[in-house]
């Protein structure tokens, strides 16, 4: 795939619908393109994170270690992104990463991640956006659990 | 250590301090001789004195004593020699005196210089020994460039001082003394106007000195204390640089130098007053003998022949007297440098040597229990870091120290000692134990980690150097340098271990000798997962293929197995190799041009500027079209992507093709050749901009310049730049041959012969990993390893990650068969998970093959808790609790903590 098809693919993702043409071109000139097959891991929880995933295409799970064995959390799949909470907060991975089907991302390094941040505010706010919607969601989740519980117990 | 130099150098020279005054004393005698004979030769044969007739002759060499009651005693009658043969003789006598002059200054010169270095080596031996046995708590109030000063700057007049310290003042004394007595025979008032003189410069001089003296003492703090500071700003220029402190230290470095300035520049003023009074007083003396000695003498009181032979005299007496004045300079100098030396390493308690004596044979294992019994441990402020605490661990127990356990970790490693209570191994005190014991049967690790410059595998192999284990064999030369050394080393008070002995004891590690210690040291590096470290370390040096023949062949030879591996792994498009005869789409055009590595990249870049080869061959093969305008669009991509980006800015990582000043240049460059053909262009713009193409890889940077026509045109070309290249280009270009080592790569370029896809997230972990899998069935795995040891880890062990030092340090405990081992938290640079599985493996290793040693480890995780017999709470200094595993870990207040 050449670079000027990586663009309009990147073009295509939310995140990254505001940025300029060029600065898309830079973005995937920067970033790796990386291929997996199914069931390999992206990152394992507990890792330093050092980079951010755009799934370009192909499925993947979200799964915790909890002491009942592993969770799955949650799906992604294709124009998401993937593990930029650990390189926002410098902290170890929260979940692991692993694919179902073949993959292919563009993986964005940290030092770069930030950078384009710091270029692009539009960006910053579809990033909160994106964690926003998240965080909303867990809520609602860890509600719900909260009164099965309580209503389990009573 | 003794207080005064003196007393120092005398306790220690005695024996060489006599001979050499001896010996001083004996070369007076040709000395004066020497004095006495040009008199002689003029006097005699010259002015013709006892020579009245032409015939006379006198006895040369007569040998006769007058002695009192027995008359004359003649030994020897001498040759009769003529006038002629007489002078002829004498100065041939007067030439010898010269000889025997010049080899007793010589001798005297090379025996009070050796006498003075092998006081330096001892007494810098003796400092650092002291250094050695320092308690744990100065460590933390010294600075180590400061100890290293002392050591090696401040204490090196003491031995240009040394051989002076006895035979000066003796000689010089003698010398004065003389003079005086001469004179105070002379004229009894004269001399003691000479003698009143001599005595004021001796009791003021040395009071001014006083004032030198504290200045001087100043100067070495000042200084010492400077090159403090110099090592912290090295240390710390991180901090410095990131916090924007670098003018506070620029101020603060100016400000003691301004200080260090001025106590040189009151020195300097001191030092030539004191000469200023020192000379008056010296020329005032003979002032007094014209004035008051002529007076007397115009009154007749005083015989003018005696005042004559008095000034005579008196011209003998400053020349030893101001030497002696400054021998006396020197002295106090040396005695401040060295007292004040003295005072720095002076720290009480040292060590008892007796702990650290040397013991060639293994330790005995130890039976009793470590315990801790009601141990406090305050820090240098008093605040106390553990308070009575009592534990005890078992042979073979392994016990968790919850966090605040890290003092009693350190304290079971003697790196702190306590304040009150005892640290017992059975029934005896830790800190009265023979190191030789202790420091073998216990292993301690923590992430505090020190590595020594060297390489990994002498860092590895550090906690088995206790001793000199083998006598080693010297022959012709090497012997007597050993025999040498052996006397030096007794005769300046150092110990006589050889350094190039093996010290490595390889029982202590469980193997037999060296062939077998790699099969005990592999199991350690799996368990602290250092094996793929010193494995990636391997394969990415370069090694000489003359020197390891065999081995690069072994590794010519893998490259078939790696391919029939990979076809049948399915994964063959891992790796795509370099065929004579096909373009490999991963390596560079460059590259695949000529079939081989650039080894001079200046001689490359004047090659491809100015030698008429490139040009014509490019030329030939009808490449330079394609390159050129291969090279204007990648110059015109790169130019779009990078041209608004800060030249600072880490995007400019990625980009190979230039650098982010020459983006401008390029810039500038497409502007003026756009729209033209090739020929209108310079020549030089030319060549910078085809030059772009070579460093094009299509999958990287996937500008879709690279066509099914142009590859095969540039494999064309190969055949013209491997053998039509000229002999001056010769050494530039190694070319790949699919049955040659390649010298300029690293191993694992070597194994591979290729390049690794791009398309595969972690396609390099994966191929690391069937390498190493294949270095095994070859047989080659051991061979790599052993270069990883190779490996050099730089100065403290920089040029490895944190938690590849810490790895190392753990590895360097494991290696060790101990009794107990102490790990203080030792992989804090880890994540997690791999610390769990590094404990996990750990406990494994430790337990096989019927071992079984106290383990002590500080570790928080609740995840490991499992694997220990006991764990130990403290709170506060405090330990809280000191129970079995299941209680400890679900139901202390810790495990909530953590939980929530």
């Amino acid at each position: 795939m050449l670079l000027k098809d990586e663009v309009e693919m990147l073009r295509r993702i939310t995140l990254f619908s505001g940025l300029p043409p060029a600065k898309l071109k830079l973005l995937a000139f920067t970033s790796d393109r990386v291929m997996y097959s199914a069931g390999e891991a992206l990152f394992y929880q507990g890792d330093i994170g050092d980079a951010a995933y755009v799934i370009l295409s192909g499925k993947a799970d979200v799964l915790v270690t909890t002491a009942g064995g592993p969770l799955k959390l949650a799906e992604v799949e294709q124009n998401s992104i993937v593990g930029e909470i650990a390189i926002l907060c410098n902290t170890p991975r929260t979940a692991t990463v692993r694919t179902t089907t073949p993959l292919e991302a563009l993986r964005i390094r940290k030092d770069d991640f930030l950078k384009l941040l710091a270029d692009f505010p539009e960006m910053a706010v579809e990033i909160m956006r994106v964690l926003a919607d998240r965080l909303s969601q867990t809520t609602a989740e860890l509600t719900e659990a909260r009164s099965r519980n309580e209503r389990m117990e009573a | 250590m003794e207080s005064r130099l003196s007393r120092y150098i005398w306790t220690h020279t005695r024996k060489d301090q006599l001979w050499i005054l001896v010996v001083v004393a004996f070369s007076m005698i040709p000395y004066f001789l020497s004095f006495d004979l040009p008199k002689q030769i003029v006097n005699g044969p010259i002015q013709g004195d006892g020579f009245d007739s032409p015939e006379a002759t006198q006895a040369f060499l007569a040998i006769s004593f007058d002695l009192p009651y027995l008359g004359t005693i003649n030994l020897f009658d001498g040759f009769q020699l003529g006038r002629e043969g007489m002078l002829l003789a004498l100065s041939l006598v007067f030439l010898l005196l010269v000889v025997v002059n010049g080899l007793f200054k010589f001798y005297i010169n090379t025996f009070k210089g050796r006498l003075g270095e092998r006081l330096l080596r001892r007494i810098r031996f003796e400092l650092v020994d002291r250094v050695l046995r320092f308690p744990p708590t100065h460590f933390k109030r010294v600075k180590p460039a400061e100890i290293s000063t002392m050591i090696k700057d401040e204490v090196e007049p003491l031995g240009g001082f040394t051989g002076d310290a006895f035979v000066s003042p003796a000689l010089l004394g003698g010398q004065a003394l003389t003079a005086l007595i001469f004179i105070l025979l002379q004229s009894f008032w004269l001399g003691l106007i000479a003698t009143v003189i001599v005595a004021v410069q001796a009791i003021i001089i040395p009071r001014m000195r006083k004032r030198l003296l504290v200045l001087g003492r100043e100067r070495q703090l000042t200084a010492r204390e400077l090159s403090g500071r110099v090592s912290e700003i090295v240390d710390g220029i991180g901090t410095i640089r990131g916090y924007d402190t670098s003018n506070f230290e620029r101020a603060d470095i100016a400000s003691r130098l301004a200080r260090i300035f001025k106590i040189r520049y009151d020195l300097y003023q001191w030092k030539f007053l004191v000469k200023f009074i020192n000379n008056f007083l010296a020329q005032v003396t003979p002032f007094l003998f014209y004035s008051i000695g002529g007076y007397f003498a115009l009154q007749g009181r005083l015989d003018i022949g005696q005042l004559v032979a008095v000034i005579g005299a008196y011209k003998d007496l400053p020349g030893p007297l101001k030497e002696l004045i400054d021998w006396d300079q020197a002295r106090q100098d040396v005695q401040v440098k060295y007292a004040q030396v003295v005072e720095q390493f002076s720290v009480d308690p040292l060590l008892d040597p007796k702990v650290h004596a040397i013991a060639a044979t293994s330790a005995e294992p130890l039976s009793g229990a470590l315990a801790a019994v009601n141990l406090t441990v305050t820090d240098d402020g008093g605040a106390t870091l553990l308070d009575h605490v009592s534990l005890q661990v078992q042979p073979g127990e392994a016990v968790a120290l919850k966090p605040g356990g890290e003092v009693l970790a350190e304290a079971f490693a003697r790196l702190i000692w306590p304040a009150s209570g005892r640290i017992l191994i059975g029934s005896q005190d830790i800190l009265e134990m023979p190191e030789s014991v202790t420091g073998r049967r216990i292993s301690y690790a923590s992430s505090d980690v020190y590595v020594f410059q060297g390489s990994l595998g002498d860092n590895l192999l550090y906690g088995l150097k206790h001793a000199p284990l083998t006598e080693v064999r010297y022959e012709g030369e090497g012997a007597v340098h050993r025999k040498w050394e052996l006397v030096e080393a007794k005769l300046a008070g150092n110990p006589h271990f050889d350094v190039n002995s093996d010290w490595i004891d390889y029982r202590a590690a469980g193997a037999t000798g060296p062939e077998d210690l790699l099969v005990k040291i592999r199991p350690v590096l799996d368990a602290v997962l250092l094996t793929n470290d010193v494995m990636a370390l391997a394969v990415r040096s370069t090694i000489d293929p003359n020197r390891n023949a065999a081995f690069a062949a072994g590794i010519v030879e893998m490259r078939g197995a790696l391919r029939q591996r990979l076809e049948k792994e399915k994964l063959s498009d891992l790796v795509v190799f370099f065929e004579p005869g096909s373009y490999n789409i991963e390596a560079t055009i460059g590259e695949n041009l000529l079939f081989g590595t650039i080894t001079d990249q200046v001689m490359w870049d004047g090659a491809l500027e100015g030698h008429p080869f490139f040009k014509t061959v490019l030329q030939r093969v009808g490449l330079r079209d394609v390159f050129y305008e291969m090279g204007l669009e990648i110059a015109e991509n790169v130019v779009e992507l990078f041209r608004d980006l800060p030249p600072d800015h880490p995007f400019f990582q990625q980009l190979t093709f230039m650098t982010a000043e020459e983006i401008p240049v390029y810039e500038a460059l497409l502007q003026k050749v756009r729209g033209r053909a090739r020929a209108d262009v310079a020549e030089d713009d030319q060549v910078k901009i085809i030059r772009l193409c070579f460093g094009y890889i299509e999958p990287r940077h996937r500008f879709g310049l690279l066509t099914d026509e142009l590859m095969a045109k540039i494999v064309a070309a190969r055949r013209e730049f491997d053998e039509g290249l000229p002999a001056d280009l010769a050494g530039m270009i190694e070319h790949y041959r699919p049955n040659r080592y390649i010298a300029s790569g690293s191993i694992i370029d070597n194994v591979l012969f290729g390049r690794i896809g791009h398309k595969h997230a972690d396609g390099s972990e994966k191929i690391r990993a069937i390498v190493r899998d294949l270095f095994e069935a070859v047989g080659l795995y051991n061979d790599v390893l052993a270069f990883g040891f190779d490996f050099n880890v730089g100065a403290g062990g920089k040029r490895l990650t944190a938690g590849q030092r810490q790895k190392l340090d753990l590895a360097r405990a494991l290696i060790r068969i101990c009794d107990f081992y102490i790990f203080n938290q030792p992989l804090l640079a880890l994540d997690q998970r791999v610390q769990e599985q590094v404990i996990r493996n750990v406990f494994a290793l430790l337990r096989q093959d019927g071992r079984n040693p106290a383990i002590v480890w500080v570790v928080a995780n609740p995840a490991v808790m499992e694997l220990f017999d006991r764990v130990a709470v403290f709170e506060n200094g405090r330990l809280l609790r000191d129970d079995h595993t299941e209680v400890g870990a679900n139901e202390g207040p810790d495990y909530k903590e953590m939980a929530s």
